[in-house]
């Protein structure tokens, strides 16, 4: 979230597309319904189904799945050509005005430099055209046909009410509605809060659906502003905080990369990352990327980081492809070509796309490591459980270790929400048996396994044996020690960048945020945007004062926000060009021109002394503003295009011979895996329910009293039209598998009719498997395809097809 | 002085105020001491309260937990009540219908409590202890680095990775975890690292 759960009151509009907050996050959408009963705010929902969230909406709008960006494109265009643009805010704070390379261009679905065989483009024309200073040249009169501006004008035209319908199939005038209500928000005075979650991030261009919507939140000026912003509402307790801290393959903490093997040295990776600004005075805060990783590296290996060993760089893994993600792992263990898994938590064999795929590569294995408070299907793959879980166990020799991990009640430590709260949470009871912790576990993994490269030698011991571990029990880290090594020390005394005589942090001193680091190995930092954390002040994250300032919903010392303990980013954008509040009953900061700083509710996203109308409010961005356009950063395009889901009903309307996003992945065999609709005439969608959360609550006796079984929704025309009574059983089933469910026959989904025909939509929820108090059933992830989205490769979940007849009930 | 009272010894500290005042004042006082005697002590007051946040969405609402102290059940906390801490800016003591139900999580009878292995081809899982399993995982994972480790690649460039043995973080372990996590997977070369961020 660039906002927070509390700030959803300050909204005049709300836009829930992509995520079922009612149901999904109950208590965060309470902040929804206060800002409708206390300030008239609207909540649109946009959605295939009418979900919970739908039926408290002021306008509901239905939508084929995998279609949110003709829907997004078709809002931008309306506001473009009506005129509804909040225009100081896109002048200034917009790359709106800068020129574009002559060379980069967009056609049938393509952009410039497309290579087909390699399913990827060429990028060196996406970028501007630069001046002698190696600025961006910008138009501020927005003439010049090369400007942002222009090319995203022209890109959204086709996109038109009619096209919308054509697509997505929403009536017309139910989009006209939709468009109108946002447009309003335009106004300096009116915001809009944009909240999604995996029904945006589940498709084969997931990270597209989002840059639609941001690219639309920045012309409608909404982003920075209290009660705006782009609020992704993250499925679980700590993904945020486990990508903060860089638990990906092509990840260091704090959103650093890890080397490739095109970087043979530190030079050679600092120089493609130095961050240069593109335009004149802008802040461009990753040009202090080499701070943030030395002092990385020195929490990594301490003493054995040296300037002479260039900080240690080559203890540091280099990747040779994009991304050793889930799907790629799970590809490679299907070929055979990996030996060992551990699995921390996570249930892969119900997460993780086309079952039979994932059943055979588990097997593949020598060993798997299970690490988890519950039974999980994961650690028991190999068990026979009739038609939910059909093995062999004699024919799979993969060994199995299940350890019994403690849960959030029987630990300390600290978690991250949506928010970018990193709240501390204590250990209220003792684990059951001989469970452990996560963090245990893991340390006994490193000790057990430095002293067998001590004992032994190996292949290049150094980074496990020389690794830094300033635990007081080495088998036994305490989540405190740990957190204060994530938030950093001094390791010598860190100088005064004005003064170089003056100490600014003595020695062992934790560092009080990441302003205190340096490239000189003088200072250790675990995840440098969680500097700040755990200062000489204490934890900072057990904080538990709630005051609220100005009753702005911001609650400052309530634990700690990252970065900076800053509560809503960009909010320097909260104010024109010359640092007053567009709207100063939603003042955030403000430009105090006596004391000739910034100030206010939040912490500024700017320097305190930067002079409003020279820096620019987007500084992470070497341009200083926010991009409408993004370069080369994004591998699928610098605009986001309308391309259909791999398994659509129907043909790209703007480019019929594409399939899918042109540019995303497929591995060898998953393209013969997909299905045809003139096989699998129905459009599938995944999606959770209130009562249960993943696949843990089926172990929770309560909750399985609640929804006790596994079932599929349709609607009312398409069971009528293949017989199928509420409460039967249907067989459901895709090119790649087959599930057997209760049929619930709904009002909730109506047929959408999508160039000229209909389009029904089945709903597959996902909390079933074959362990828990629960009955047994099974997952969507029996049916979806092996394909993710061209930046990420988060699985396609939220659109594919399949089949459906009835079936007779199972003997009892 | 009232920074330390807790929150247990506030509930009885209301409590015998009511039965001197109020009900006192109504003559009622030998009537209430003996209905007092009769009424088994509130549970919640023997317990110990500790702050926590739900493990489930990332709303992390604030949850109060109740524990029966370690003395009073063989050397272990044992929880008995969780609910929504009324203090929390978020949740304001509000629960959903799962995070009200989290109790039966802690103590769901899938819960594990002992490391369990299984061996090629059996059809079970048999208890082990934590120093076999730890250090049978440990050799596995030498054996298979030493002999699939890549130092450097085909054009000679140091590249220093284990790519024949994959980690998958989850959606609930702490920042903490996840920092040791990060030192055990990297400092062993490991790139085959994901977490639950896309599902």
């Amino acid at each position: 979230m660039t906002n927070l759960w509390t700030d959803i009151r300050n909204t005049d509009l709300v836009v829930i597309m992509g995520g079922n907050a009612a149901e999904a996050h109950p208590c965060g959408f309470k902040w929804v319904t206060e800002a409708k009963a206390n300030r008239g705010a609207k909540l649109i929902v946009v959605d295939p189904r009418f979900t919970r969230s739908a039926s408290v909406a002021d306008i509901y709008a239905p939508i084929r799945p995998g279609t949110d960006i003709a829907f997004l494109l078709g809002v931008i265009n309306y506001c473009i050509a009506n005129d509804k643009v909040q225009w100081p805010y896109v002048k200034s704070f917009t790359n709106a005005a800068l020129l574009v390379k002559d060379g980069f261009g967009y056609k049938d679905g393509l952009f410039s430099g497309y290579d087909e065989a390699k399913r990827d483009y060429d990028k060196s024309s996406w970028d501007y055209q630069l001046d002698k200073q190696g600025f961006a040249a910008a138009d501020d009169t927005l003439k010049n046909p090369r400007c942002v501006w222009n090319l995203l004008k022209t890109h959204v035209a086709a996109y038109t009410p009619e096209l919308v319908e054509r697509i997505c199939g929403t009536p017309k005038d139910k989009f006209l509605k939709v468009a109108q209500t946002i447009a309003e928000t335009s106004a300096p005075d009116k915001v809009m809060t944009s909240m999604y979650a995996l029904g945006w991030t589940q498709h084969s261009k997931g990270s597209q659906n989002i840059r639609a919507m941001a690219i639309l939140q920045l012309l409608l000026g909404n982003i920075g502003l209290r009660g705006g912003g782009m609020n992704a509402l993250r499925g679980h307790s700590n993904i945020q905080g486990l990508t903060d801290i860089g638990l990906m393959s092509n990840l260091l903490p704090g959103y650093m990369a890890i080397p490739r093997d095109g970087e043979a040295t530190l030079a050679a990776y600092l120089e493609k990352r130095t961050f240069k600004p593109l335009r004149p005075n802008q802040m461009s805060y990753f040009q202090n990327y080499k701070k943030f990783f030395v002092s990385f590296q020195k929490a990594m290996w301490g003493p054995a980081a040296t300037a002479a060993n260039d900080f240690a760089y080559d203890y540091l893994p280099k990747l040779d492809v994009p991304n050793y993600d889930v799907l790629r792992a799970f590809d490679l263990m299907y070929q055979g070509k990996l030996n060992g898994y551990v699995c921390q938590g996570f249930n892969p064999l119900l997460s993780v796309p086309n079952r039979k795929k994932v059943t055979a590569a588990l097997s593949k294995l020598k060993f798997l490591v299970v690490m988890d408070p519950l039974d999980t299907e994961t650690a028991r793959f190999w068990e026979n459980h009739g038609e939910f879980n059909d093995v062999d166990p004699a024919k799979i020799d993969t060994e199995v270790f299940q350890f019994p991990t403690t849960c959030f009640a029987e630990e300390d430590g600290s978690l991250t929400n949506s928010g970018r709260w990193i709240q501390w949470h204590w250990s209220g009871a003792d684990a059951p048996g001989e469970a452990r912790s996560d963090l245990w576990i893991m340390a006994q993994l490193h000790t057990r396994l430095k002293d067998l490269y001590l004992k032994e030698g190996g292949a290049f011991p150094d980074p496990i044996v020389k690794l830094h571990w300033p635990y007081k029990d080495p088998g036994s880290p305490t989540a405190e020690e740990v957190a204060r090594e994530v938030n950093g020390y001094a390791i010598g005394p860190v100088m005064d960048p004005a003064d170089p005589k003056k100490i600014i942090l003595e020695a062992g001193k934790q560092v009080p945020g990441f302003a205190a680091l340096r490239d000189d190995g003088s200072t250790a930092s675990g995840c440098w945007i969680y500097a700040g954390s755990f200062t000489e002040a204490g934890n900072i994250m057990a904080r538990r004062d709630n005051t609220d300032p100005g009753d702005a919903g911001l609650y400052p010392k309530w634990t700690f926000a990252w970065p900076a303990n800053r509560r809503i980013i960009y909010n320097r954008a909260s104010c024109d060009i010359n640092g007053k509040p567009w709207d100063e009953k939603r003042k955030i900061i403000e430009w105090d021109d006596k004391a000739q700083k910034w100030a206010g509710y939040d912490v500024p996203d700017i320097a305190p002394t930067a002079k409003p109308g020279e820096v620019m409010p987007f500084i992470m961005n070497q341009e200083g503003v926010a991009r409408l356009w993004v370069r080369d950063l994004m591998r699928d395009g610098p605009f986001p295009v309308h391309y259909e889901p791999f398994e659509s009903p129907v043909a790209n309307a703007m480019a019929p011979d594409i399939r899918g996003n042109p540019v995303a992945r497929l591995f060898a065999g998953d393209k013969e895996q997909l299905g045809d609709v003139k096989e699998f005439p129905y459009v599938a969608t995944s999606y959770r329910l209130t009562e249960h959360f993943h696949f843990w609550t089926k172990h929770v006796s309560v909750n399985a009293v609640l929804q006790p079984e596994f079932f599929v929704e349709l609607g009312e025309a398409l069971a009528k039209e293949k017989h199928i009574a509420n409460g039967s059983w249907v067989r459901l089933w895709s090119k790649r598998g087959e599930v057997r469910a209760k049929a619930v026959v709904t009002k909730r989904i109506k047929p959408l009719i999508c160039d000229g025909k209909p389009v029904h939509v089945i709903g597959v929820p996902l909390h079933w498997g074959f362990t828990g108090a629960a009955k047994k059933g099974y997952g969507p992830n029996s049916l979806t395809p092996f394909v993710g989205d061209a930046n990420t490769d988060t699985p396609e979940f939220k659109a594919f097809l399949v089949n459906i007849e009835p079936i007779p009930a199972p003997a009892v | 002085m009232l920074d330390d009272l807790s929150r247990r010894q506030f509930l009885k500290g209301t409590g015998a105020g009511i039965a001197g005042s109020a009900l006192g004042a109504f003559g009622f006082g030998d009537v209430e001491a003996a209905h007092a005697e009769s009424i088994r002590p509130f549970k919640l007051a023997r317990t110990v309260e500790t702050r926590n946040t739900c493990p489930y969405c990332a709303v992390a609402c604030g949850v109060i937990l109740y524990a029966k102290p370690a003395e009073e059940n063989a050397g272990k906390r044992k929880l008995l009540h969780i609910e929504g801490d009324p203090d929390h800016p978020t949740n304001r003591g509000t629960l959903c219908p799962k995070g009200a139900a989290l109790l039966d999580f802690v103590r769901a009878p899938t819960r594990l409590t002992k490391p369990r292995y299984r061996a090629a081809g059996q059809t079970d899982f048999k208890e082990v202890s934590w120093d076999w399993a730890l250090d049978r995982v440990t050799r596995l994972f030498k054996e298979d680095r030493d002999r699939n480790f890549i130092a450097a690649n085909k054009a000679g460039v140091t590249v220093n990775r284990w790519n024949t043995t994959g980690f998958l973080a989850a959606s609930a372990t702490t920042n903490e975890t996840a920092f040791v996590t990060y030192k055990m997977v990297r400092s062993a070369g490991g790139v085959i690292l994901d977490n639950q961020a896309r599902v």
